[in-house]
């Protein structure tokens, strides 16, 4: 219904997926847990999930829906 | 124990999803003018969408908590509740139900019951649904605001006249605020796209937890091979009374110890109990009946798609306990590692306890019972007395700090606040960054559990008792209009109903019950509604209220052995007995799953014979495309196999039964 949802989903998760991955980057004996960078780690993922949603998303823009 | 410390990047991404939230809302609210749109998203959202919302809707915050829980108190055995418990329903709704409730084109799961029976039936079920779907809506913002009060430092102390308010108040009108500015900009559409957005914040935020969970306990193997030792110790670990022992495999094996018999297994049930008691009657009787998630399935573009609904959201579903269950699990094992230093959370005692105790060890004079009874008292919980003289025996010889005799006591403390368990993980395991996305994924748990519940509410009272019993033949602005208005109503009941909750020590466990006599009879209505046409208005009237009637009496004359006195009378009325004993459950989860399989065949059995004693008042014409022998076969030969929701749910069944047998 107007707004494609991977729109809200793919920025958020790109937009955390950043923080973490530079928080991750600098503070890295914060961002241990049981002796790995969780956090750049994590953030990696999260940024990539997120960009696979705008991707979706842009994609969606060039394709009308379909059921 | 301590308080949480927070850092900026938890805040900011606790933050950046309230933001996001409202956003969504707000980009929303232009393409939301009817009724229609606003209260039941006019059939306009894609498969995917309406499939993850469908299972979102579900995962409400009790969910993640009580699986967490579960996981811990009965192992393995807990996936029941979704291979057993959820999906062979979710798939007979797909398959069966979905037609009739998209294809009579009714609005909600009442006005399907107007459209097949008549006013009475629809108007029991939508007053029951209304206001139990206000209580979980209180219960789910109740839970958030106290987890806030408890994790945040942000202290809030006001006082207005004789009002005195805190920072429970505080969260939890700014949390129903935000939960109210995004329903009213964007409807049902809002709560769904945001039930999606919470669908991948709790599997991309749990998802670490559990890894570094498991790598912490040794692996999958390793983890089964410490819950051996629960299994057959239980006691030690404060999960079940002293002298308790199960098979090794009670807490890894999710049938042997149930087909055991009930004395065999930590949940205290029998097999019949689990698959009729749960997997039909419970399980059918929530997940094809419920509005608050079969409202998602009518959100969906077309027919093909609303019945395929259920089928996407069963594929998280039965993937769910790895993500949920599995925290629980690992939490039990790691009870059994001294050099972990961890344990189940205690309940929480106060500062001014704790000082009163530290107190009474250095005080005690020796190892003995006066002491440890002096402890005891000065704490005021169940205490382990081996642990707590040691305790005054270690300090004795070496004057223990204060923080020591505290975590002496802390680990001595022989109850479990099993609701704590996620939360116990989270600070674990998870470092400042990790934490504000896994806390700010039970945010939006708690937070979609209220919309959720309030977006059912809104369109059960605007259609099924406003336009249907106060002000029918009006326009459509004014029932949008209406809507709207509803929907602040139904967030100030939510509220109250949090208070209610929260102020209430058994108000939880009342509402669950209520919410349990309640849903056990209605598949019973449905399922002959739907499958057999002689069914009758008067027949399904009488069958539903009489089972409802029945639930109550059921459990006012059956209780569980911790519920009765010296005497063999009853406790407490919310675990039942107290107008007489007949039979005693040896769990409560049995007990439940029995009274479901009792109100369910009573109002089988009323709606049938009050149904072939009375006329019917609708003939055959009339209930077309809502009774399944007087609807056309819907016909999907021409799409491809993995489009066919008949195909589909075989195939789910057959991944689910894979499961079953893996997990044996």
């Amino acid at each position: 219904m107007g707004l494609d949802i991977r729109w809200p989903i793919g920025l958020m998760f790109t937009l955390i997926g950043v923080l973490l991955t530079i928080f991750g980057a600098v503070k890295k004996s914060a961002s241990t847990s049981l002796d790995i960078n969780i956090n750049l780690i994590w953030g990696i993922v999260l940024l990539i999930f997120g960009i696979l949603m705008l991707w979706g998303a842009i994609r969606g823009r060039k394709n009308p829906p379909s059921v | 124990m301590q308080p949480i410390q927070l850092q900026w990047i938890d805040y900011t991404i606790l933050i950046a999803y309230v933001a996001f939230v409202l956003g969504i809302g707000w980009a929303l609210a232009r393409y939301v003018k009817t009724s229609s749109e606003f209260l039941t998203s006019a059939r306009s959202i894609p498969t995917w969408v309406t499939g993850l919302a469908f299972i979102s809707a579900n995962l409400g915050a009790l969910e993640l908590v009580g699986m967490a829980a579960s996981g811990a108190k009965y192992g393995i055995a807990t996936a029941h509740f979704y291979w057993v418990g959820a999906i062979p329903a979710m798939i007979f709704l797909a398959v069966f139900m979905m037609p009739f409730y998209y294809g009579s084109r009714a609005r909600s799961v009442p006005e399907y019951l107007k459209m097949r029976f008549d006013e009475r039936v629809r108007a029991l079920n939508s007053i029951a649904f209304a206001v139990m779907t206000i209580f979980a809506s209180g219960i789910s913002i109740n839970a958030l605001a106290k987890l806030l009060t408890n994790l945040l430092p942000w202290q809030f102390d006001v006082k207005i006249g004789l009002l005195h308010l805190g920072s429970y108040d505080a969260y939890l009108w700014i949390c129903s605020g935000v939960v109210l500015l995004y329903v009213l900009k964007g409807g049902l559409t809002s709560a769904i796209y945001t039930e999606v957005l919470q669908f991948f914040m709790i599997v991309l935020g749990f998802a670490p937890v559990v890894y570094l969970g498991l790598k912490d306990v040794g692996g999958w193997h390793a983890m089964n091979h410490s819950l051996q030792t629960v299994a057959v110790h239980p006691a030690a670990f404060y999960l079940k009374p002293p002298g308790t022992s199960y098979a090794p495999d009670a807490w890894n094996s999710a049938w042997r110890p149930v087909l055991a018999g009930s004395a065999h297994n930590p949940m205290g049930v029998d097999w019949f109990a689990i698959i009729f008691g749960l997997g039909f009657v419970l399980s059918f009787g929530y997940w094809c009946t419920n509005f608050l998630v079969v409202q998602r399935a009518m959100a969906a573009k077309n027919m093909t798609a609303a019945r395929n609904t259920p089928l996407v959201a069963a594929v998280p579903k039965m993937l769910f306990p790895f993500l949920v269950i599995v925290p629980g699990m690992i939490a039990a094992a790691l009870c059994t590692l001294p050099n972990k230093d961890y344990r189940i959370p205690p309940p929480i005692v106060s500062p001014a306890n704790y000082n009163d105790a530290i107190a009474a060890v250095r005080n005690a004079t020796a190892a003995d019972d006066n002491n440890f009874n002096a402890v005891s008292a000065a704490i005021g919980k169940k205490l382990d007395h081996d642990k707590i003289l040691s305790l005054i025996a270690a300090n004795k010889t070496s004057q223990l700090t204060d923080t020591q005799i505290k975590q002496g006591l802390y680990n001595s403390v022989a109850e479990n606040d099993y609701d704590e368990v996620i939360l116990s993980l989270v600070k674990k395991y998870c470092p400042p960054g990790l934490m504000g996305l896994a806390l700010t994924a039970l945010l939006a748990s708690f937070m979609s559990g209220m919309a959720g519940n309030v977006t059912a509410f809104n369109t059960v009272f605007t259609y099924d008792l406003y336009q249907a019993y106060f002000a029918p033949g009006k326009s459509d602005k004014h029932y949008f209009w209406f809507g709207k208005f509803i929907t602040v109503v139904g967030i100030i009941l939510s509220i109250c109903a949090a208070y209610f909750a929260s102020m209430f020590l058994n108000a939880m466990d009342v509402i669950q019950l209520v919410f349990g006599f309640v849903n056990a009879p209605l598949f019973a209505t449905f399922l002959l509604g739907m499958f057999w046409k002689r069914t009758t208005g008067t027949g399904a009237f009488i069958g539903l209220f009489c089972g409802i009637g029945s639930s109550a009496l059921f459990q006012a004359l059956t209780t569980v052995p911790t519920n009765l006195n010296a005497a063999g009378h009853s406790i407490s009325v919310v675990k039942g007995g107290y107008l007489g004993v007949l039979k005693v459950f040896p769990s409560e989860m049995a007990q439940n799953f029995w009274l479901a399989t009792f109100a369910f065949i009573v109002c089988f059995t009323l709606t049938v014979v009050i149904s072939l004693l009375t006329r019917r008042a609708k003939s055959d014409e009339e209930l077309k495309g809502l009774v399944y022998s007087l609807t056309p076969r819907i016909v999907d030969t021409n799409l491809p196999w993995f489009r066919r929701p008949a195909v589909v749910g075989i195939l789910l069944l057959i991944a689910c039964a894979i499961l079953n047998i893996i997990f044996w």
